[in-house]
């Protein structure tokens, strides 16, 4: 009994991180695996699978929307804008605990409650929906659009709508707690560029899972309650005329991407910011140009409400939006770049310590680079009317949003694995991991810009048709799905890594980076003097970095 | 950069262009921060390499010099915006050409059908209660409408070469994706919604049509053909199709 309060019924945020990040491990092996069959049905579409047999075209469409949503909820949002904020964001602005602990509470089980739904979908009849993680109506909103469309769209959109509130009620725990219980001393100025990532990313989350909140509602309320928020008039489907409407599909789409877009940022501001945190201390200098990356952060962050139009470039809205949007979107693209060229050059300031968690946040970088830079090609609605929906833009998100935020969540846990067991990862198996996982990912994601160009759409279920020059893709589609198998299997060398150095790991002492950042603190209640990021030779009297809970004033001036 | 498909569009040739370019300048890009990440990798591991770093706060020159990058690729991205802004400019802002061959599309899981307004120029009226495939009438066009008698309602997209088109998009139950990877054309039919999309295809040849928007467990099987024949060769087929209608009403109707 007292296990489960302590460890499970808990208010305390440290433990909360724990259940969200096995809640997060769950997500990610299920996602994982739903992504290897949609791999091998890819490759070779008559294989038989044990227990089940031949996959059908609307089992192919329903492993790829659970997949991503999965993805995209359970793991890029949960782990770093949930599990992460709650390992060390009260810690790293010197609190002891969170503003509202049992609202925290409640949005990790409203979460695992939308898990849980969300993952009962594959077992009703006709089982997961199959329109896709965007779930456009009238595709989603009639139940005869497809199999997977009835009970299981219906479990979906309440697995959606209960997620979204765990999110903001998460969120708003957080931005309250970032505004009133910084310690003393801990001014804006000094704040970690993590929380600074949090309190845009929680902002955002307020407003944008607010919008898909509404939309779910009210898709709901078309599927049930005999609205039409998202149904024409004269809708025909299997030859049946549907009860007539008076709403519009765009609708949707623009609810559902004024938060779909947001959403991207919240799953990477929080890895920017551990980027920015991790090269400082993995080379031993400050950040340079602080002010620059809090402005970027909050300029992403409000450019990022702007741009949603982008995802409807050829939805056949008026050609002056796409205008519109396409500005905001490459505007998007500076503070973005600032960002990426201050962690470059930070790179060449100092002496690299090159462990596993500068690696991986070197991996971050890499990502976020090789993804991001096709984003101004898609921001341009000329060319975006040739991409749209394509490969391209398959490999552009599972590089810019994916895989940087996967890197990125793996920065983090082998750097703050210490904070939970006193001990460290294995560091030959983080490299190994590291290694494979980069080499493996670009394998995988890379070429899927070619088979872009070459016009293969997303969500086939197989390539073979009437179009003969997808047949030269073959070779590259078994490449990709032989890349995408090694890219799963690096990930249990980092399985064994995470159990085994919990009992095994070396021991370290409580600073074991020589970080700067109040959650190495020994001090619970810390009096802060000095800038987040104070490294460099004799910043402190024999040492290379003032941590923040340090009593000496900084012997240089910092920022 | 011959993963593109062959190109048959006039507007094609510029897409293209402008695609290749931007694939390029954002390539070498990639590459060069790949190599700036490699290059740190392994250069600022050496022991020494503390030494020569210098103290913990950065200087004028390194803040001007991130500063001159950041505006450098600033104004490449100005460009691509600026150019990229030009041809969608010119494909969609500037509206139909003067008399262009009128089509109008429609999706329905998972077909696509093309609809000519006939002589008369003028789309027949079309009532969802009359919609019904197995009696020849996918589309739900209505005989009382003397518009709709000169229809002609086809599963192959076949036009004419060097003429401009005029596209009318729809959808009768589920958002589709109409793509063109040929005439590097694609927009969504929405239902509810009338689209218009205006290309010229400039070679002649067989083009597939794909649906680029999930719509149903049939959304990879969604395909038809775009036939651009020569002037000569597209009269001929819309006048056989005239006719054969003609035949048929008058079979209808004893």
């Amino acid at each position: 009994m007292s296990f489960l309060r302590r460890r499970v019924f808990t208010t305390n945020h440290r433990q909360l991180a724990i259940l969200y990040l096995l809640l997060g491990l769950a997500a990610v092996i299920t996602g994982t695996l739903l992504s290897l069959l949609i791999r091998l049905h890819r490759t070779w579409p008559a294989l038989a699978l044990p227990f089940y047999g031949v996959l059908k075209p609307e089992d192919y469409l329903a492993l790829v929307t659970m997949h991503g949503t999965l993805m995209v909820f359970f793991v890029l949002t949960i782990v770093p804008q949930s599990a992460f904020p709650n390992l060390v964001l009260p810690a790293q602005i010197g609190a002891t605990r969170m503003a509202f602990p049992r609202l925290n509470a409640v949005a990790f089980w409203i979460a695992l409650a939308s898990f849980l739904t969300l993952l009962s979908a594959f077992f009703v009849p006709e089982g997961a929906p199959i329109s896709g993680w965007t779930s456009y109506p009238p595709f989603s909103a009639l139940s005869a659009a497809g199999p997977g469309q009835g009970a299981g769209m219906d479990l979906w959109l309440v697995a959606i709508t209960l997620f979204c509130l765990a999110a903001v009620a998460g969120s708003v725990n957080f931005l309250v707690t970032i505004l009133t219980l910084r310690c003393q001393g801990m001014s804006f100025r000094r704040l970690p560029l993590t929380v600074w990532s949090w309190l845009v990313s929680s902002g955002l989350t307020v407003i944008a899972f607010s919008a898909l909140l509404a939309a779910a509602a009210m898709l709901l309320a078309d599927r049930h309650l005999g609205t039409s928020f998202f149904l024409p008039s004269g809708e025909v489907l299997n030859g049946i005329v549907q009860r007539p409407g008076s709403g519009s599909p765009m609708l949707w789409l623009h609810l559902f991407w004024f938060f779909g877009h947001p959403e991207v940022y919240i799953s990477i501001l929080p890895g920017m910011g551990l980027a920015s945190s991790l090269l400082a201390n993995f080379t031993r200098r400050s950040v340079p140009a602080y002010g620059l990356m809090v402005a970027s952060t909050l300029l992403i962050g409000v450019l990022g409400l702007g741009v949603w139009g982008h995802h409807m470039f050829v939805s056949g809205m008026n050609p002056y939006a796409g205008t519109a949007f396409g500005l905001t979107t490459i505007a998007i693209a500076v503070p973005s770049s600032a960002e990426v060229l201050t962690w470059l050059a930070m790179l060449f300031r100092g002496r690299l310590q090159v462990t596993t968690p500068l690696l991986f946040t070197m991996g971050f970088v890499s990502f976020f680079i090789s993804g991001g830079l096709t984003g101004p090609i898609l921001a341009q609605p000329a060319l975006d009317a040739y991409l749209h929906n394509t490969f391209f833009v398959v490999a552009h998100f599972h590089l810019v949003m994916a895989m940087a935020g996967v890197f990125s969540v793996f920065a983090g846990i082998y750097y703050w694995y210490p904070l939970l067991t006193g001990r460290r990862m294995n560091e030959m198996l983080g490299q190994i991991h590291f290694w494979i996982s980069l080499v493996a990912a670009y394998g995988t994601f890379f070429p899927m810009h070619l088979a872009g160009l070459a016009g293969e759409p997303r969500h086939y279920a197989q390539l073979s048709g009437p179009v003969a020059h997808f047949a030269n893709l073959i070779p590259v589609e078994r490449g990709i799905t032989w890349s995408a198998f090694l890219l799963a299997a690096a990930q249990i060398v980092f399985l064994i890594n995470l159990f085994w150095s919990a009992r095994h790991g070396s021991h370290v002492d409580g600073n074991p980076w020589r970080a700067t950042t109040l959650e190495w603190s020994p001090i619970v209640h810390p009096i802060v003097r000095s800038g987040a990021y104070v490294y460099g030779p004799n910043t402190a009297p024999g040492q290379d970095f003032l941590p923040q809970w340090s009593t000496n004033e900084p012997t240089v001036r910092s920022s | 950069m011959n993963w593109l498909p062959p190109n048959g569009a006039l507007d094609g040739v510029r897409l293209d262009q402008l695609l290749r370019w931007n694939l390029a300048a954002v390539f070498w890009l990639f590459v060069a921060a790949q190599a700036l990440l490699v290059a740190a990798l392994l250069w600022r591991m050496r022991p020494s390499a503390n030494r020569d770093a210098g103290g913990g706060r950065p200087g004028r020159a390194f803040f001007a010099g991130e500063l001159l990058v950041l505006l450098a690729i600033t104004g490449l991205y100005i460009v691509m915006d600026v150019t990229g802004h030009q041809l969608w400019a010119a494909r969609r802002e500037a509206g139909p050409a003067e008399h262009p061959v009128q089509v109008e599309v429609t999706g329905v899981q998972f077909e696509w059908y093309f609809r000519y307004p006939g002589a008369d120029g003028v789309y027949g009226r079309i009532r969802p209660t009359m919609v019904s495939a197995p009696n020849g009438n996918p589309l739900g066009l209505d005989p009382t409408d003397p518009h709709s008698a000169d229809d002609i309602v086809s599963s192959m997209l076949v036009l004419p070469v060097g003429r401009p088109v005029d596209l009318r998009l729809r959808s009768q139950d589920v958002i589709h994706g109409f793509f063109i990877p040929g005439m590097r054309l694609k927009q969504d039919a929405i239902p509810g919604m009338l689209g218009h999309l205006q290309f010229t295809p400039t070679v002649v040849g067989d083009y597939v049509i794909l649906c680029s928007q999930v719509c149903g467990l049939g959304h990879n099987r969604m395909q038809a053909r775009l036939r651009v024949l020569p002037e000569a060769d597209y009269g001929r087929w819309i006048a056989g199709r005239e006719k054969s209608l003609l035949a048929d009403a008058s079979g209808a109707r004893p």
